[in-house]
């Protein structure tokens, strides 16, 4: 016998549309989860008890009246607290803004709840999305559900955490050089970053904005598509969302793979990786083979580049996006008596900002600055274009590619606080996937030696989440690992 | 790269970031640290290859010039640090 908190998102929305639940059981059932589990997992930094139980109670008045809320009715979802909503804190887990309190949602939030969703919490992330760990919050620690002593990766990972350990069935998260896809590998669950303008960044706290994209987590990949439809499609408020219409993606889940061309690159199975997590991902893209897909090698030759082309983009961005906080309007204002406008900026910064956010102001400042903009900014901009024709042309001759999350099953909390280039190294598998704007599902694909989950990635052509989707719906069909729970 | 501690005090000055002592010192050994990382992309010949800025070219989006904002109100003004009715009040600029 299930409980409440092991449904998913369409199986607790059709139950509540039939009037077999109510949402108030269910978020009452979320409730008790979150008390029972948080003292161990720490996903969460605001639950919002009294507006989700009000949001339930509203939707189950709606379905008792014969009105359709709609395909998320009345279920429980987090959301990474750099996702803003409109009288509920907003935090990005940063001092400096600890005790904003956003005037509007962001057009995410207000799709969902046009789906018929509530709003159960924000979730814990790297300060400003600006990590791969989750350790670079100010505001609490987030342990990774399989092992209390390993992270649960990040940026998003109290996003990836409570879908793992069932206190919502869905949650969002954003990812803008893997801050989706790591924690959902990290912890077991499926999580998907959509092509770049295909979700609407309105309200969402910007960290890269030419990177930046909203995505879904959920327990399997039909739940995190129907999530993805929700949120998915243009958006008058953010002029980078595409135009193109959003397709009913759970009708292409059980298209299967026969006749589709995967390519595998061999720049993503490389030496010095976890050979466990190759081995697993090696036996998923095996069973794709089993089910009809043909495989291929194929090379993404400025795959070495990535890393160095992301890191001067997104710090040369966020630099430039996070200059607003200055302690005039909302936040963190420190304490300067007698001193100047100046002073009060500096100092305000200063005490706001962590080490991590603080490192990448600097390098992103110092590769725009004068006489370095060429060297660095500028040669970045040109890598970028070619990773991006890298994919151009394997997508010439594949439907998709699948490859491996991480180089590693999650790593202990405290392993790579030291230096910053090892932890940025953690992105080297799905940051080039930002650089070019492209959607990568992610799906669990077994486990290493002590039990830690291992994620495959599926990435796609531009705007083609649908392959990813049929992809990630096949395995999951033909395995188990999607079912597997870590916490009682 | 060899990064030396006054181009990080320039660097967090354009950044109007107050830095301590050993913030700056630290800094100064991170920065250097992170871009001899980098250092590879020095070598990588990109000639006649154009930047990305943006990975669509959504051209001018244009809309029509109307408020759609609501005004700003006691939502928006309860965030400020310090106020005074609806102003956001800050230290004098003007002598």
């Amino acid at each position: 016998m299930s409980t409440l908190y092991d449904l998913g998102v369409r199986d607790a929305a059709a139950r509540i549309r039939r009037r077999e639940l109510s949402s108030v059981e269910l978020v009452r059932a979320a409730l008790a989860r979150v008390a029972a589990v948080e003292p161990q997992v720490g996903a969460f930094l605001t639950v919002c008890e009294g507006e989700a139980l009000a949001t339930a109670e509203t939707i189950d008045r709606r379905v008792a009246a014969g009105d359709d809320p709609g395909p998320l009715a009345g279920v429980p979802i987090g959301l990474k607290d750099i996702i803003c909503t409109a009288g509920i804190r907003t935090t990005a887990a940063s001092h400096i803004l600890e005790h904003f309190v956003p005037a509007y949602d962001a057009t995410v939030v207000t799709r969902l709840k046009r789906a018929g969703a509530v709003i159960l919490g924000k979730l814990n992330c790297d300060e400003f999305a600006m990590g791969s760990s989750n350790e670079n919050s100010a505001l609490g620690v987030t342990r990774n559900p399989w092992s209390s002593e390993r992270v649960p990766g990040g940026s998003s990972g109290g996003s990836g955490a409570a879908v793992a350990a069932r206190e919502v069935a869905a949650s969002l998260g954003t990812d803008t050089g893997g801050s989706i896809r790591l924690p959902a590998a990290f912890t077991g669950v499926v999580g998907i970053k959509p092509t770049y303008g295909r979700v609407s960044r309105y309200g969402v706290i910007a960290y890269a904005s030419s990177l930046d994209q909203v995505g879904p987590f959920a327990r399997d990949v039909g739940d995190a598509a129907v999530v993805l439809e929700a949120i998915a499609g243009h958006d008058p408020a953010d002029a980078t969302t595409s135009p193109r219409p959003v397709p009913t993606w759970r009708d292409v889940l059980d298209s299967g793979v026969r006749g589709l061309r995967l390519g595998m690159p061999k720049e993503y199975f490389v030496e010095g990786m976890q050979p466990e997590v190759v081995a697993a991902v090696r036996a998923a893209i095996a069973e794709l083979e089993r089910l009809g897909a043909a495989v291929e090698p194929v090379s993404l030759p400025h795959t070495e580049y990535a890393i160095a082309t992301y890191y001067l983009i997104a710090t040369a961005e966020a630099s430039s996006n996070l200059a607003r906080y200055d302690g005039v309007r909302y936040g963190l204002r420190a304490s300067t008596p007698g001193g100047s406008l100046g002073d009060m900026y500096e100092r305000s910064r200063a005490a706001g900002f962590g080490r991590e956010v603080k490192r990448r102001i600097m390098l992103g400042t110092y590769a725009l600055s004068a006489g370095y903009y060429d060297a660095y900014y500028l040669k970045a901009q040109r890598v970028r274009t070619l990773i991006r024709r890298d994919f151009e042309q394997v997508f010439a001759h594949c439907d998709a590619l699948v490859t491996p999350v991480s180089p590693t099953t999650a790593f202990r909390i405290g392993e790579k606080t030291d230096d910053p280039v090892t932890m940025y190294l953690s992105d080297i598998l799905t940051i080039s996937v930002n650089l070019a704007g492209l959607p990568a599902l992610v799906a669990p694909c077994g486990v290493d030696g002590a039990g830690l989950p291992v994620g495959l990635q599926v990435i796609g052509k531009p705007f083609d989440e649908a392959t990813a989707l049929r992809i990630g719906a096949a395995y999951e069909l033909a395995s188990d690992w999607h079912r597997r729970s870590p916490l009682p | 790269v060899a990064i030396t501690r006054d181009q990080v005090r320039q660097v967090a000055a354009l950044a109007r970031l107050h830095l301590e002592p050993d913030e700056e010192e630290r800094l100064t050994a991170d920065l250097d640290h992170i871009l001899e990382a980098f250092v590879r992309l020095q070598a990588l010949d990109t000639s006649g290859v154009p930047p990305t800025a943006h990975v669509e070219d959504f051209g001018a989006v244009l809309r029509d010039d109307e408020v759609t904002n609501p005004p700003a109100d006691d939502a928006l003004l309860a965030n400020a640090p310090a106020r005074d009715g609806r102003l956001f009040r800050v230290p004098r600029i003007i002598e």
